[in-house]
Formats: structure tokens, C-alpha cells, sequence
């Protein structure tokens, strides 16, 4: 699905990725951790286009397409998803009408008619209702005086709405309560298919229970620096990251 | 600048769609003015003396009248002896007594606008669209709307006379009125806006050719919508209209103004008055969509848009209520206000302002209470891109007779790129000590965290920025009729292609 090679990248003309590699096969859930600072965000954005982030060697192939070339929104119809760290507001555009242009984008990039007002919010209603969040939250304005919980789920709404190929999640379960986590926990495994792909960055093994992941890679210093399976999670939580980056 | 900006610069450039020339055989007056073209235009329409001497009085008075300077805009100095201050279409020399009568060749121009004068079309109503959100979709109910159409300087048609003098609501064009219901139009025209007013009110009292006149009999729910539509179309012309709304105690009318022009490289000047009378427990929505041509992306041409609009609320519990999305002109200077004289008096203002490329606009309101316990509420949302100047002008004031009255002004400013200006100039005069103020005022700018926000989710940027700003109008466009809020946000949307910068 995914796969990033000798990447490096640097914001405002200073270097933050340094050679990464990862490869996320179709079906497949990474978790990515690392330190405070480490480029976690900055690989993210990268990989959605976000301007201002210099792509200075490497290459990145989505499901066979050099993704380096798309614009941000070609990425999005190609089927990337980004879920922020820290979701921004739109105030006075409402969720619902949010989530309609950018379903009808998406549908229009594939050559597919608008989706019908019925159809759409009964998607809307019920992914909601799973997500414990009050139908009220559709007719707000996007992110609009969110409670950071509430931002969080509403990004896991937008993905389960978008149904995307590869979702990238920035942090979702940083500043949940526990029904929260299992909450969004819940939708991220109601994601998971054979063709769907996670990118799962996060600070905390506690997700990690819920999501399983099928690697668990460790970003530092720019560069995936150690990868391993769930039970690396449970050895970090345990020993800190200064036995990786020290070794490094 | 961000890559992101740069994206949205490229994104505002769209053609104004309404700025064809309609190729049609006029009578038009020779550019200058002197007392015999006041003359001639007041026998052209076949005036009473007292018309024409009030006429007169305005531009003996005009001629005494510095231009004025005070605001926000720059424009070089107009030459007024190189304007025609009568255009008409000559087919209707004598006014068409039926839309039957009128040039097909109008008609199409109409048509091209969107605005059909058919009443079998009008009839069909309003189509939901299906590219809105649901919300708004929802409740797009065809409605039917009555419609006067002002072509240069003539009224060429107002629609569904019939059905509205079945409800004893008179609408029909100022000059008609003049001959119909002269004792009307003595009574109020000038009440409002004297002619001593200001520079362009003085101006268009002289000159005045024609615009709409309604009358909302006691106790009388206008059963639909009334709606003029203004084109100016002749070259070198200017435009004058005067229209002129009473509701008389008890009724309720709403009234919508919608306004273009041809793309034409040279200024063309357009100074309207707009009097506004409600009576006891009387209430007028007045609402605008306003789409005179801005000028090119250089800022060459464009409309100058001097406008004086102003509503007296005369008696106990009237109400005012202007509502207007401003996008077109070159120049737009014009303040919308309420006189708020009666007990329990109500004043509102509901405006969007979007400038772009080279516009200014210097826009507001003011709301003079006089009366106790009146109220007045003014939300103002200034969107500017491109080089473009906003600038919101306010004044409140209280005189020492409104005792308990309130207002509440809310204004934002909403900045596309780093090029354009936004301004506010409130000004609040309190002469009692009761009386209440409060003030918001607010400057955001549409960030690239919000571009990218949708861009990953798949909107173009172009579709982002007209959401973005839609969402930003939304306090202004719940005031409008639902139909010209669909309008409304579509106007806005290209208006600012090319605006993304
Ligand atoms: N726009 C920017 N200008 C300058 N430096 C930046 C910018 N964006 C990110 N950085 C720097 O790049 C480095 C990596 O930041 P990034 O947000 O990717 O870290 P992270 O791994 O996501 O951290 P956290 O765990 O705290 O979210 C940091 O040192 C950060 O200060
Ligand atoms: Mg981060």
C-alpha cells in the first residue's frame, strides 16, 4: 500500500526526516512512537502534502503511484486520509456540509455523482451513533468550540465517513478519556479491512491493546531507527526510548 | 508566503458573468447638466410643477455642495458634465403598458440574468438545487416573486400588478406612481432622505429618473416578495434611481433589490436614493444583492456605487430591516440606516461586504435612536482579497429622548491573503444615560491550517475558500430570503474565484 523510501524532508530549510523507511503492506495496521520533536508530525504532513514541507531525496509510493507528485488533494481522492494532531476549526461551515463537499469531491474525482442528501445522512447519523457522538455535532461548525475529546472522534467521523484506503492517525488517542479511547479504538478497528491500511502514531501503548498492530516502528532522529512487533510497544512503555537512540 | 496562498491567489479570477452589452436603439441625453436637462428629464416624465421645482431646488442646492472626502475610498475626481443623465430604451418612449409591449430583445436580457419578467416563469417558482448542502436545499421552496425591472433609466415592466391590487399593494415604478398617487409621493418623497441630504442624495433628487415605488396598505401582509431588478446598460450613462416603500400601520412587506452592469472600461456612476416609511406596528425587510460590475482584475472600470439608503421608523413597534450582500462596484459607499422615532422602534442591519482585485468599498449603517426603549442590532462581515479595501463605517447614536434604547453591533473583518485592507469606523454618540451599547468586533484571516484541513478531505481550494467565507456570512445570509440566499452565496463564490491569495 504504502512505500517510503530514503525519505528526507525539512521544514523552514531545517532537516527533520533523514533517511526513513517504512513499508505498511495492504491490510496492515504501524504504529509509529518516538520522542517529543522527533518528526512524527512532519512525516505525517509530508505524506499528505501539507505546504511548506520540503521533500529533499526519496521517494514515496501509494498503491503504485509516486505520491511526491499528487497535489493534496489528489492524495486525498487517491484515498489518504489524515486524521490531525490538532484539528482546526472552520467556524460557521457546519460538519455536515463539510463532509458533503468533501464526499462529493471525492465521488466526483471518481467520476461518480453527488451522494444523495438521504443517503448521506443516514451514513452520518448512524457513523455518529457509533461513535457516541450527538447528531447535534453535525450541524455545529467544524471543530467549532470541540472539546479536544470531541475533535478526536470527530476526525475518526470524518474517516469512517470518507472510508479511505491508507488512514494516517496523528496522535487520536493523545487527551482521550478511557470510553473515548475505546470509542475511537472501535472505529479505527471497524476500519481495518483487507484493503485498508493504518498509520498509527501515537505515544501510548494503552491503543495499542485495542488497535493491534501488526509492526510497531520507532522514529527518532529522523529515521525509523528499530521495528518490531506488539511487543516492542510493551518494552518502550517499559524502558523509555534512550536504549534505541543511545544504541543509534 | 506559503505555497498555500500562492494556490489561493491564483484562485479568484473568474469572469463576471452578467457583463454583456445589451445592443439596443436608445434615447439618451447628451453628456452635461444644466437646469434645462433637470427640465427636460421632469417633462419627459410628464411631472407636476411641484415635482420639477423640487427638482430644481435640489440642483441649485448640489451647485453649492463641495464633493465630500471623508471616507475610506479613492477615486480620481468625476467629471459630472461628462455624464448622460437620461437613458432609455426607444422602443419604450411611451412605457410599455404590458410586458406584452416590451422589446424581446429586453426581455432576453433578463432572461440571460436569470431574472425571468414572465409570470407563467415566475410561476414555476424556484427549482431546489441540487448542489447545495442539505441544509439549505431543504428549504428551497419555490415562492413567487413580483418583479419591477429598471433598465438604464427606465422602469420596463413590473409583474404581477394584478394579483398585488387584489391585496391593495401598490407596486410600480416611481414615475407611474407620480401620475397615479401623487398625493402619496408628495407626502413622503424627500421626507426621509431631504434633498439638502448629501452630494449624491442632492444630485439624485435633481435627477432622478425613475426606480420603484410600493405601498403596503394598513393592516396588509404583502402576499409575495417584491423585487426590482436594476441594469445599467448605455454607455457614459449615469444612474438615479429613487425608490420609495410605505407601509402603513400594521404591515409587513419585504422588498429585494438585485443590480448589474456591462463590463465597460470606464467608471460609470450609479447614485441612487432608497426612502423607507413604517408606520405604527408596520415592518419592511429590505434586502440587496448587489453585483454592479467591479472592474477587471486591474482595477479598470467598474461601477461607482454612491448610494443613500435610509428607513424612518415612524411609529410605535415598526420595524427596519436592511439586509445586503455587496460584491460588485468598483467603489461601493453606502450606509444603509434606520431613523428609529417610534416607541419599541426596531433597527436592523445585516450586511456582507466582499471586495476583491482593485474594489474599495467604504460601507455601514447608523441608527439614530430617538425614541425610548428602541432597539438596534447591526452585524457587519467585511471580506476582502486581492488589493482590495473593506472598510465598515458605523455610527450609533442616542439622543437624549431614547431612553432605554440598546443597540448591539457586531462586526468582523475576514482576510484573503496579505495584499488587502480591512477597516472599522464605529462611531457611537450617546446622549442619554440609559441607553445601551454593546460592541464586538472581530479580524480573522482564512488560515492554511483551514485550506489544508479541507484539501486533505479532497476540496480544491477554490471550494475551501467559498465554504470558508460562506460559513463566515452565515449570521447575514440567515436574514435573506431563502431564494436570494442561494443567490447570495453564489455570487460570492464567483466573486472570488481568483481570489484565493
Ligand atoms: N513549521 C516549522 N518550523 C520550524 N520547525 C518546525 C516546524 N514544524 C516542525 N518543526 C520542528 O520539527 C521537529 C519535528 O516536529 P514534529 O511535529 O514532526 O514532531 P513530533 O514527532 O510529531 O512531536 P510530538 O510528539 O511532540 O507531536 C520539531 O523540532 C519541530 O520543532
Ligand atoms: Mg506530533
Amino acid at each position: 500500500m504504502l512505500e517510503v523510501k530514503n525519505l528526507h524532508a525539512s521544514v523552514a530549510g531545517k532537516p527533520i526526516l533523514n533517511g526513513l523507511n517504512l513499508a505498511i503492506p495492504a491490510g496492515e495496521v504501524h504504529a509509529v512512537m518516538g520522542p517529543n520533536g522527533s518528526g512524527k508530525s512532519t512525516l505525517t504532513n509530508v505524506l499528505a502534502g501539507k505546504p511548506g514541507y520540503e521533500v529533499t531525496d526519496g521517494e514515496v509510493t501509494f498503491n503504485g503511484q509516486n505520491l511526491l507528485d499528487l497535489e493534496v488533494e489528489d492524495r486525498a481522492h487517491a484515498g489518504l486520509f489524515l486524521a490531525f494532531q490538532y484539528p482546526t476549526e472552520i467556524p460557521g461551515v457546519s460538519n455536515m456540509e463539510f463532509l458533503k463537499a468533501a464526499i462529493d469531491s471525492q465521488r466526483k474525482a471518481q467520476g461518480e455523482p453527488a451522494i444523495s442528501a438521504m443517503d448521506f445522512m443516514q451514513q452520518a447519523r448512524a457513523i455518529a451513533k457509533r461513535l457516541d457522538l450527538n447528531p447535534e455535532f453535525l450541524k455545529r461548525g467544524v471543530n467549532e468550540g470541540f472539546s479536544g475529546g470531541e475533535k478526536k472522534r470527530n476526525e475518526i467521523l470524518q474517516l469512517l465517513m470518507l472510508n479511505p484506503k491508507l488512514a494516517i492517525l496523528d496522535e487520536t488517542d493523545s487527551g482521550l478519556d478511557i470510553d473515548a479511547l475505546q470509542v475511537v479504538s472501535d472505529g479505527v478497528n471497524a476500519f481495518r479491512a483487507p484493503d485498508h491500511s493504518v498509520l498509527l502514531v501515537t505515544h501510548y501503548q494503552r491503543i495499542l491493546n485495542y488497535v493491534k498492530p501488526d509492526r510497531v516502528h520507532v522514529l527518532a532522529r529522523g529515521q525509523i531507527l528499530r521495528s518490531g512487533d506488539a511487543s516492542l510497544a510493551q518494552e518502550l512503555e517499559a524502558r523509555g526510548y534512550g536504549w534505541i537512540t543511545d544504541a543509534a | 508566503m506559503t505555497e498555500a496562498r500562492e494556490d489561493l491567489e491564483k484562485l479568484v479570477k473568474r469572469e463576471y458573468s452578467a457583463g454583456f452589452v445589451t445592443d439596443i436603439e436608445t434615447d439618451t441625453l447628451p453628456p452635461g447638466l444644466s437646469e434645462d436637462v433637470v427640465r427636460f428629464i421632469s417633462a419627459k416624465k410628464g411631472e407636476p410643477e411641484w415635482l420639477t421645482e423640487w427638482r430644481l431646488k435640489a440642483y441649485r442646492h448640489w451647485l453649492t455642495q463641495p464633493h465630500p472626502n471623508w471616507a475610506h475610498v479613492h477615486f480620481p475626481q468625476i467629471d459630472y458634465n461628462a455624464i448622460s443623465y437620461y437613458s432609455a430604451p426607444k422602443s419604450q418612449a411611451d412605457g410599455p403598458k404590458s410586458l406584452d409591449e416590451v422589446d424581446p430583445e429586453l426581455l432576453r436580457t433578463y432572461e440571460k440574468l436569470g431574472i425571468p419578467l414572465h409570470e407563467q416563469a415566475l410561476l414555476a417558482g424556484v427549482k431546489p438545487d441540487p448542489d447545495l448542502p442539505v441544509e439549505t436545499a431543504a428549504g428551497n421552496l419555490g415562492g413567487q416573486v413580483a418583479v419591477d425591472a429598471v433598465f438604464d433609466s427606465v422602469s420596463i415592466g413590473t409583474t404581477f400588478k394584478a394579483k398585488l391590487a387584489e391585496a391593495g399593494v401598490i407596486f410600480c415604478s416611481i414615475s407611474e406612481a407620480v401620475k397615479d398617487y401623487p398625493e402619496l409621493v408628495k407626502k413622503y418623497l424627500g421626507s426621509v432622505v431631504p434633498f439638502t441630504d448629501n452630494f449624491y442624495a442632492t444630485l439624485n433628487s435633481a435627477v432622478f429618473s425613475d426606480g420603484s415605488f410600493v405601498y403596503i396598505p394598513k393592516g396588509v401582509r404583502c402576499p409575495m416578495e417584491l423585487s426590482t431588478y436594476f441594469r445599467i446598460n448605455a454607455q457614459n450613462t449615469g444612474q438615479f434611481e429613487r425608490t420609495l416603500i410605505i407601509a402603513e400601520e400594521g404591515s409587513y412587506v419585504s422588498y429585494l433589490e438585485g443590480c448589474t452592469a456591462p463590463m465597460r472600461d470606464e467608471n460609470q456612476l450609479h447614485a441612487a436614493v432608497v426612502e423607507l416609511v413604517a408606520l405604527k406596528d408596520a415592518q419592511i425587510k429590505y434586502s440587496t444583492v448587489q453585483n454592479w460590475y467591479p472592474g477587471d482584475e486591474n482595477g479598470k472600470g467598474g461601477i461607482f456605487n454612491f448610494v443613500t439608503k435610509r428607513g424612518a421608523c415612524i411609529g410605535a413597534n415598526s420595524k427596519i430591516s436592511w439586509t445586503q450582500v455587496e460584491t460588485g462596484s468598483a467603489i461601493t459607499w453606502k450606509y444603509p440606516s434606520v431613523v428609529l422615532r417610534g416607541e419599541n422602534a426596531v433597527g436592523e442591519f445585516y450586511s456582507v461586504a466582499l471586495t476583491n482585485n482593485y474594489q474599495q468599498a467604504d460601507t455601514g449603517t447608523k441608527m439614530i435612536h430617538l425614541g425610548r426603549n428602541t432597539r438596534s442590532t447591526i452585524v457587519s462581515k467585511g471580506i476582502s482579497a486581492g488589493h482590495s479595501e473593506n472598510a465598515y463605517r458605523g455610527l450609533v447614536r442616542f439622543s437624549p429622548s431614547a431612553a432605554n434604547a440598546r443597540n448591539y453591533t457586531q462586526c468582523d473583518s475576514l482576510l484573503i491573503g496579505d495584499r488587502c485592507g480591512a477597516h472599522t469606523f464605529p462611531y457611537i454618540e450617546s446622549g442619554n444615560a440609559s441607553a445601551m451599547v454593546e460592541h464586538e468586533a472581530t479580524t480573522s484571516k482564512v488560515s492554511d491550517e483551514q485550506l489544508f484541513l479541507c484539501q486533505q478531505r479532497g476540496i480544491d481550494a477554490e471550494k475551501a475558500i467559498s465554504m470558508i467565507v460562506n460559513g463566515f456570512c452565515k449570521d447575514v445570509f440567515r436574514e435573506l430570503p431563502m431564494e436570494f440566499a442561494v443567490e447570495a452565496g453564489k455570487l460570492l463564490e464567483v466573486s472570488l474565484e481568483g481570489a484565493v491569495g
